[in-house]
């Protein structure tokens, strides 16, 4: 094995297209589990901690450019306001020490359909910035998870940073486990309510082999707060609309039966936490909506 | 491959490291500091916890190339680290001379002193004199991990709520104790830090 220690971003591009079979290395929390166990034996470890830059995040107009590397501790502490729904499932991750080495680069890496930072981005909406000694691209998240365990990256790409939508609503996260520390979600399921363009986006994790995003539920959801004039007058959403739309994310489910919880529970409790996070979500826009229309 | 870091203020060099290799393994069998616990090699159960540039890490699942050039302490040097913080000297960047703990030190450390039931007589950080008077240690395989964690945390909030000692410590298991006079410990290392502080007038 070699170690490969790139001090900066050009470097680390170089080294890739070289060995285009090296693992690169962030937290480790995902590579050094495998490497221990002996479930993997790379001819080459990247090591992506010297540059900086990957450990950096920026607060734009419209999006946050969150660096790949940036642990979810430092998500948690300083993006609480602008990325709301990722803060929540940084905080869910495992536990304090792993949250401060593992990070959002590694999560989409490793492209667990347990991720947690999956279901938050869906919801949110961003794209992810690659690039290797050919170039730059943007991937956008709806086409970044190729299968179990699989992303869109090239061999000899890297991920360099997340542009994620800065929250113009309220988000939430919600995850199912056994304990409320180091647990690998069950399932779990992000929201996203985007007033701007009068939307709501949806993930789901841990519920089908990949990450997905509940578009039917999301489509008969967004006709209906249209048709409703729900936007503007801020009302309750009707318990029938929320049951439509639980069952609809249900339905987006594929899971299957594994250790951690049967395919019919996950396909229950995601239709639950779609129900719950709706309505949460919506309470706190109908909150702000009833709270600006005071001041107006 | 070389690998050339701080540990507990001094610098250290470890050779002939295999790159898979993990940090926690370095310490343990390349510098002699079995100190940090290897109990699950997967980051899931905290008991080889050291500060890595002064963040709580699982040294498990750090690769020890990874460490090249950065500050690491682990519980053989807690004792030093807590004083140093105690009389506003460094804050973990140890400056690689006359302080920290040597290598030898670290490595004849042992938490017994004179009189092995209250740890009198052998150098002690506050938290670790807490966990020995709370009866916070059993087979204490999860120890060290606890007390490099909990000594983080009441750096960072002198004035922990239970929810807070909790969520500091929700990556350490510990098989034994069943976490209350763990609890015990933290609530009484805070309150004597306080105490401490509010005498000087901090
Ligand atoms: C005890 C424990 C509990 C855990 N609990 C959770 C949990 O609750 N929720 C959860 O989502 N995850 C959990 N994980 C998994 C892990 O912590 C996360 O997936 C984390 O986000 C990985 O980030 P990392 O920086 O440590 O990745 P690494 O281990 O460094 O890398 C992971 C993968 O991504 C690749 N990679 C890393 N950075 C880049 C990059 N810039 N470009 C291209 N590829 C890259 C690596 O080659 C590797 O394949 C847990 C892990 C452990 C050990
Ligand atoms: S040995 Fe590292 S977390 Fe268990
Ligand atoms: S004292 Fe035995 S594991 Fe904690």
């Amino acid at each position: 094995m070699d170690f490969l220690r790139p001090d900066s971003w050009e470097e680390a591009l170089a080294a890739k297209a070289e060995h285009p079979t090296a693992v690169p290395i962030a937290g480790g929390t995902d590579v050094m589990v495998e490497i221990n166990f002996d479930h993997r034996r790379p001819e080459y470890l990247l090591d992506l901690n010297r540059i900086t830059e990957l450990s950096e995040w920026e607060v734009g107009e419209k999006t946050v450019r969150l660096g790949a590397s940036v642990p979810y501790t430092k998500i948690m502490e300083n993006l609480r306001a602008e990325l709301p729904g990722l803060a929540l499932a940084s905080h869910t991750v495992a536990s304090p020490q792993i949250r401060n080495r593992g990070g959002v680069g590694g999560n989409l890496g490793t492209a667990s359909p347990a991720g947690d930072a999956h279901p938050a981005l869906l919801a949110a909406d961003c794209e992810v910035e690659v690039e290797s000694v050919r170039g730059s691209r943007r991937i956008p998240i709806d086409e970044f998870y190729t299968g179990v365990k699989r992303n869109a990256l090239a061999p000899d790409e890297l991920i360099r940073a997340v542009h994620i939508d800065k929250a113009d609503g309220p988000q939430q996260y919600s995850k199912v486990g056994t304990r409320n520390a180091m647990v690998i979600a069950v399932c779990a399921f992000g929201l996203a309510v985007h007033p701007e363009t009068r939307t709501v986006r949806t993930g789901i994790g841990s519920a089908a082999p990949t990450p997905v995003r509940a578009k039917e539920a999301e489509q008969f959801l967004n006709s209906a707060l249209e048709e409703g004039g729900f936007w503007d007058n801020g009302k309750i959403i009707t318990p029938s609309v929320a049951k439509q739309f639980a069952d609809l994310c249900s339905a987006a489910c594929n899971p299957i039966d594994d250790v951690r919880g049967t395919a019919s529970y996950r396909r229950h409790a995601v239709g639950v936490m779609a129900r719950r996070t709706l309505t949460w979500a919506w309470e706190s826009y109908r909150g702000n909506a009833a709270r600006t229309e005071g001041v107006a | 491959m070389r690998v050339n870091f701080t540990v507990n203020g001094r610098k250290q060099e470890a050779d002939d490291v295999w790159e898979g290799e993990s940090l926690l393994y370095v310490l343990r069998e390349r510098l002699g500091l079995p100190g940090s616990k290897n109990a699950c090699e997967q980051g899931e159960c905290g008991s080889c916890t050291v500060r890595l540039d002064g963040v709580p890490v699982c040294s498990c699942l750090v690769a020890a190339g990874q460490a090249e050039g950065r500050e690491v302490v682990t519980v053989e040097g807690l004792a030093d680290f807590a004083k140093n913080r105690a009389c506003g000297g460094h804050d973990g960047e140890g400056k690689g001379g006359a302080c920290g703990t040597t290598l030898q030190e670290a490595q004849g450390w042992s938490a017994k002193g004179t009189d092995s039931q209250t740890g009198e007589g052998g150098e002690l950080s506050p938290i670790q004199q807490a966990f020995i008077d709370a009866g916070a240690v059993q087979c204490g395989f999860c120890t060290p991990g606890l007390l490099v964690a909990a000594d983080e945390m009441l750096e960072r909030n002198a004035n922990p709520s239970d929810a807070d000692i909790r969520e500091a410590l929700s990556g350490n298991l510990c098989r034994c104790t069943g976490y209350e006079k763990i609890m015990d410990a933290v609530r009484l290392a805070a309150a004597r830090q306080s105490e401490t502080a509010s005498s000087q007038g901090v």
